[in-house]
């Protein structure tokens, strides 16, 4: 088979996994999953430096494994999400952003018309934006206009594992989309990511179902074969879905017939 | 008077921003370090000609783990 590139922003990767860095037991758990996955991207946030000192040590462990891509999680207003968006490029000399501007702490939950507002800021500065949405074929084909580099809508709300809760969404979405879907946030087993694939979606993010899992690494692997998995299935063309039975041995030739 | 992240305290006059580093206990050559003023990133190259004034609002950023 022809080898399957997944291609954004001037980038290809042979993986459609992307994996969050946060929430392991320990950085070694950390290595051992990102192995096991696959992943060529991993997502990294931008915080302020405590001022007690004490260094963190995820960006040595990662910036020679993965493409990096640092998000704005937990901003809250256009203004934090540009600026922490402009510091993540001079911290990682990279202009990928996960953009993330959050309505409430509560649900987390895109505020859709403010991020569509820093998505059109961000884009006009030269950074290949990649907006965490609502699974909105409308919001999406908006982030799409303003020159998003893709769209990704939540399957369900973060760190819920809910998986997709709203599947015809996610593949109208898919079907529209002029621009690469990456299905993010809520992602809760192995059956969650390999759907998300065969409704058509590009790639899917995911972190806090393998770095909470009972066994992380083994729970990574089994993202990075579901992602792998239902690609294939996706490319392969399902079968349409019959409300009757249909034999699938011949029907002649039975004995005793 | 200037903001640290987020955290008001006195400046001695001719505070620039590598001697602010330095007290936050930041090492001016480690990576993944960004630093912004009045809400303006200032690339690392120009840190050491950034005087702080009375007033300036500093943000001090680094790469942490996120999802």
């Amino acid at each position: 088979m022809a080898e399957d590139l997944f291609r954004i922003a001037g980038k290809a990767f042979t993986s459609r996994l992307f994996l969050g860095t946060a929430g392991y037991p320990n950085q070694q758990v950390f290595l051992d999953s990102l192995a096991a996955s696959g992943a060529q991207v991993v997502t990294v946030s931008i915080r302020r430096v405590d001022m007690e000192g004490g260094a963190e040590g995820i960006l040595d462990l990662v910036r020679d494994r993965a493409w990096l891509l640092p998000n704005t999680a937990g901003c809250a207003t256009v203004k934090d999400a540009v600026l922490t968006a402009q510091l993540a490029r001079e911290a990682l000399d990279t202009n990928w952003i996960k953009l993330e501007l959050i309505g409430d702490r509560e649900t987390l939950y895109p505020d859709v018309e403010q991020l569509v507002t820093a998505a059109a800021q961000l884009v006009d500065d030269g950074f290949a934006v990649l907006p965490y949405c609502t699974d909105d074929p409308i919001v999406c084909r908006r982030l799409a206009d303003v020159g998003c580099a893709a769209v990704m809508p939540l399957g369900s709300p973060i760190g819920t594992g809910l998986g997709i809760l709203n599947p015809y969404n996610i593949e109208m979405i898919c079907s529209r989309s002029t621009v690469p879907v990456i299905l993010d946030a809520g992602v809760g087993t192995a059956s969650d990511a390999a759907l998300a694939m065969e409704l058509g979606c590009d790639a899917v993010l995911l972190n806090t179902a393998v770095s909470k899992s009972t066994d992380p690494v083994r729970m990574a692997a089994a993202m990075g074969h579901a992602v792998a998995g239902g690609r294939l299935a996706r490319l392969a063309g399902r079968i349409p879905k019959r409300t009757r039975a249909e034999a699938s041995s011949p029907e002649l030739g039975l004995i005793g017939g | 008077m200037i903001t640290v992240n987020g955290k008001t305290r006195d400046h001695a006059n001719g505070l620039d921003l590598p001697a602010l580093l330095g007290e936050a206990g930041v090492d001016l050559g480690a990576r993944g370090i960004a630093v912004a003023v009045n809400g303006t990133v200032v690339p690392r190259a120009r840190w050491a000609e950034r005087a702080v004034a009375d007033g300036d609002a500093i943000e001090i950023v680094k790469v942490l783990q996120g999802g």
